[in-house]
């Protein structure tokens, strides 16, 4: 395309009605031609940024299956629209090529991770709490007061979780007598 | 106090912002020059640690110059009330209350309760010793009180008293603030409450990360009690928590002590009878809390249905019991030491997140199996080939026995399910996306890790696994991977009638087996049948107030005690602060709110003989938990540390304490064992080699410990790299130059830092002498695009005694030019 100066940003800023260059000037033929990711997207969910706990507004587009764009809920009471530099960096943590995406196993001792299942690791982790919760089960404390708990079995996290998982964890964990459960609440 | 909102709270600090273009003041108090510091009308650098100090000096001063609310004050807190005459103050006792047991190291609160009567807490330590004489339980009236505020063992006297030495010329010694400086803010203070005006405090872990951290918030609370801002719009103490769901998570609950809806979790040592569990545990007090046996059936009726029966006490039995403090760092030292086997981390980050990070990554070395739930490959996780003592050559790989699973999570966007944020509000997120490879909820791991060891345990009948066998655990599940039905679980959690229909709210709960509930506070969030947290209605569609976003517990009110923003007898106290009002021909409350107190409940409503719970409190007392129903400025249970504030010195301090002989928080719990040292404190033999403060923060740009911001490249890039944070003058002393090398140094680890000189960490005069404070971010670790030395492994493990949270915003430390000694070639 030849060079048109007319068509050039600057010279549309000082000529036309846009002298901030923050309305129509900013664009140029590529950019026209370009349509944002939130338009192209086959649905929105609604959702909640995962950081801080102020809990702000996000919306989620969605396209072909894949993340495409997260952007602030304009109609939250609590943010109106807005996010901080994490929440507006979201649509990066869930799609990021560094996420975890396979189990890792790593047998004692080992030197490296090795791959395996997802039933497998399912398997051998339900056996695992099976033997330390019986090999380390007490019943009763040195009076014969009951007890029915295990202190071999430790858990620790909840804060970055939702309600109803640190709901069911918990009630797994009763029933399994595992009491030492915590989260980040005391950090 | 304690927060830097700007920075850690951007979001939420637009509406601070809002309120400066109305006139509001801002006012800043911290250690460092911040963010938020820099949109306040007025900083106020202070010693990290010395906020009781601070904050008793402006009690003394509103008591002295008698700017309190008295209004306010007489009705609707404790300071009338007389405490027994036994109860000695630490200004007798030089820095300790009276009970105190030094064989044990505990106090005995016998002497703090009211005059005739033992009171039960609404919060921390539940239980009151049993009443003598005469002595009853309280509920709604006490025993003896002086509304004249006269009597030498009113607790209003008693408060004074307590605080008459917290002068100004006090405050300027122990926290480096000029009394000029702080005699403005405390008329500012005192000019913006009242009727008329309120004022509200916002912290965050700034308060809470010490060895008196809850006696921090106390000290605030009895502040705003005393000026009449609970309750109220505007008013408030605001907790600015920094996880998604740290409310949630503390409300559900994955915490030792609580089950969820805080019902105390049941000691060995308490009766295994259930009535005799719940009466000591507040169940015969006033205000909501003596309807804890409704609260404690329901949820057991939600754990084990069917098996829950008034024959087996409702499977009270199948609840585990502790014998002590069974809190996270007692799990790392069980780690350690051997008694720990194995362990779950969901979405947390131990190896660098914690404080003394040397000593849980020597506790993730000695397990026999560690299952990490995480969307990255975490410090924790990694730790066996991966940090810092396999780098220096202290430990290979080969010598790690633990077997370590690593399983991919599913991310916000992937799982439908609630978070609560910092105003206890619900709000739910929709799946977006199914989870991909073998990425999946923890409902997912939850439900299918329970159905797998059932079915592991179910044909060996013991009696052992009755407890889990009898879970209800038919979860409708959805989709190719199975995925339990997250609403289905809110159901649970807000509860349902004998019949199956959703329960409309806590006011339902029975306690004879008829109503199940999973958490009593969330009890109508699934009200209707509807999911009321995933409420969307736009805020310019609704008031102000926005009740149709999200919902709050408990019953969706917005102001918690907000009968309080109403007079005694049910009129604002000003109609430039109105908010609930008593509409006598209608003959309930009306506001933009949900009342939090009976809605048809007269301000006249004088008890009958009798009543119970909330019904045993009189129509002019708010504060509905309370079994008095009034706010404390005195707490005669509940605290394991004193009915009052009192300033201690940090475990680890430059400064001597100026109050009292007793240095620090007597009853703070220490861990004294060789992989725990302290540092002498001050007067001690050693201390000066400990000469600065040291204090660590956050930035906007990343996110605790860093496991969802170091990975990520745009965060990454806008703060590359840890640093340290001194002023010029420190620098000077120590050769530091700005943009090259420091090495922070304590008696559990060296750490090295890039030195960022700034006039932000002002030195402080404390005590006649120059105290140089080192601020340091604690987003780092050896993972991630951006790499560095963890903050959190300099400190060691001190906690407060009621919430066990460690002393991180304050201890001591060195700093030296250059690089770390044992820092790899590169």
């Amino acid at each position: 395309m030849p060079f048109d100066a007319r068509r050039w940003p600057v010279w549309r800023q000082v000529t036309g009605k846009d002298l901030l260059g923050l309305g129509r000037t900013a664009t140029s033929t590529l950019t026209e031609g370009r349509t944002a990711r939130t338009a192209t997207a086959d649905r929105v969910a609604t959702s909640i940024c995962p950081y801080c706990a102020v809990g702000c507004g996000q919306l989620v587009y969605v396209r072909d299956g894949e993340v495409t764009q997260i952007e602030g809920d304009p109609a939250s009471p609590l943010s109106r629209g807005r996010l901080c530099p994490k929440g507006a960096a979201s649509r990066e943590l869930v799609n990021s090529p560094l996420r975890e995406l396979k189990v890792k196993y790593r047998p004692p001792h080992g030197s490296s991770w090795e791959e395996i299942s997802l039933d497998s690791a399912m398997d051998m982790i339900a056996d695992r709490v099976i033997a330390t919760r019986d090999a380390t089960f007490e019943e009763v404390d040195e009076k014969g007061r009951p007890l029915r708990r295990t202190m071999g079995i430790a858990s620790l996290g909840g804060a970055t979780i939702d309600n109803e998982e640190n709901y069911l964890w918990r009630k797994l964990m009763v029933g399994l007598g595992v009491v030492q459960v915590e989260n980040q609440a005391r950090i | 106090m304690g927060s830097n909102m700007a920075e850690c709270h951007p979001v939420a600090f637009q509406w601070v912002v809002e309120a400066q273009k109305r006139g509001g003041k801002l006012v800043h108090v911290d250690p460092r020059f911040t963010r938020t510091s820099a949109l306040a009308d007025l900083h106020i650098p202070l010693r990290a640690g010395s906020d009781i100090a601070f904050l008793g000096g402006l009690i003394h001063y509103v008591l002295e110059k008698q700017r309190y609310f008295r209004d306010y004050m007489v009705n609707y807190t404790n300071a009338a009330t007389i405490i027994d005459e036994r109860f000695l103050d630490t200004e007798d006792l030089d820095g300790f209350f009276s009970g105190w047991n030094e064989d044990q190291g505990v106090y005995e609160n016998r002497t703090w309760q009211y005059r005739g009567g033992s009171v039960w807490a609404a919060a921390g330590q539940r239980t009151a010793p049993p009443p003598q004489g005469d002595g009853v339980v309280v509920a709604g009236e006490v025993p003896f009180e002086d509304p004249s505020l006269e009597d030498p063992h009113c607790v209003f006297q008693l408060l004074r008293r307590h605080f008459s030495r917290y002068t100004e010329e006090m405050v300027e010694r122990a926290c480096g603030v000029p009394a000029a400086q702080f005699r403005r803010l405390a008329e500012l203070i005192c000019d913006s409450s009242g009727p008329e005006r309120s004022t509200c405090f916002v912290y965050a872990v700034g308060w809470t990360q010490h060895t008196v951290g809850v006696q921090y918030i106390r000290t605030a609370a009895i502040l705003q009690l005393l000026l009449g801002n609970m309750g109220r719009p505007g008013g408030g103490i605001l907790a600015l928590r920094g996880h998604a769901n740290i409310q949630g998570a503390t409300d559900i609950a994955t915490l030792f002590d609580v089950l969820p809806g805080y019902l105390p979790m049941p000691m060995a040592s308490d009766s295994t009878d259930l009535d005799g569990f719940c009466r000591p545990h507040g169940g015969a007090a006033g205000g909501y809390w003596g309807n804890l046996k409704a609260y404690l059936v329901s949820l057991l009726k939600a754990y084990w249905g069917d098996a829950a029966t008034p024959d087996n006490q409702f499977a009270f039995d199948h609840l585990p019991r502790l014998t002590g403090d069974h809190s996270t760092y007692q799990s790392t030292l069980g780690m350690v030491d051997g008694t720990v086997k194995g362990f779950f981390v969901l979405g947390e980050n131990p190896a660098v997140g914690s404080a003394h990070g040397t000593l849980h990554r020597r506790g993730l070395r000695n397990l026999d199996w560690l299952v990490v739930r995480d969307l990255y490959e975490i410090e924790t996780a990694s730790f066996w080939y991966d940090s810092p003592e396999v780098a220096a050559g202290e430990v290979r790989s080969e010598e790690i026995g633990t077997e370590v699973f690593l399983l991919p999570a599913a991310a916000h966007t992937e799982k439908d399910g609630s978070f609560t944020n910092t105003q206890r509000l619900l709000q739910w997120h929709q799946r977006a996306i199914d989870p991909a490879g073998d990425r999946r909820s923890e409902l997912w791991f939850a439900y299918w890790l329970g159905r797998r060891i059932r079915a592991k345990l179910e044909g060996q009948h013991r009696d052992r696994d009755r407890p889990l066998l009898d879970l209800t655990w038919g979860y409708p599940l959805e989709g190719e991977q199975q995925e339990p039905q997250a609403e289905a679980v809110l159901r649970e959690i807000s509860g349902v009638a004998a019949d199956g229909s959703q329960l409309p709210g806590l006011g339902a709960l029975r306690d004879d087996g008829s109503t199940s509930s999973g958490t009593w506070i969330y009890c109508g969030a699934f009200a209707g049948g509807q999911n009321q947290a995933a409420r969307r209605r736009p805020h310019w569609e609704q008031s102000w107030v926005a009740p149709e976003w999200g919902w709050a517990w408990p019953m969706n009110r917005r102001v918690l005690y907000n009968r309080a923003s109403a007079d005694p007898s049910g009129r604002p106290w000003s109609e430039r602060k109105r908010y609930l009002a008593w509409d006598p021909e209608q003959g309930r409350w009306t506001g933009p709110d949900v009342p939090d107190f009976p809605v048809d409940r007269a301000p006249t409503y004088k008890p009958p003989p009798g009543a119970s719970a909330e019904n045993s409190l009189p129509g002019d007392r708010p504060f509905v938990m309370q079994a008095d129903g009034r706010g404390w400025l005195f707490a005669p249970s509940g605290l394991l540390d004193g009915p009052f504030p009192t300033h201690y010195e940090p475990q680890e301090s430059p400064t001597r304490n100026p109050l009292y002989e007793q240095e620090a928080n007597p009853a703070r719990q220490r861990f004294l064992r060789p992989d725990n040292p302290y540092h002498p404190t001050a007067g001690e033999e050693g201390a000066d080699r400990f000469p600065f403060v040291m204090t660590t923060y956050r930035l906007t740009e990343h996110h605790t410990a860093g496991g969802m911001s170091r990975f990520l490249a745009r965060l990454s890039q806008l703060q590359p790299e840890m640093f340290c944070e001194v002023s010029p003058e420190l620098a000077e002393l120590r050769h530091l130059r700005h943009g090259g090398w420091a090495t922070i140094v304590t008696a559990r680890a060296s750490i090295e830092a890039r030195v960022l000189v700034t006039a932000r960490v002002t030195p402080l005069r404390v005590q006649g002498r120059q105290v140089h404070q080192v601020g340091l971010p604690y987003h780092w670790g050896s993972r991630g695009l951006v790499r560095g030395d963890s903050a959190n492994d300099l400190f060691p493990l001190v906690l407060d005694p009621n919430v066990h949270i460690q002393e991180v915003k304050a201890a001591t430390c060195d700093i030296r030019p250059g690089r770390r000694a044992d820092q790899p070639p590169s």
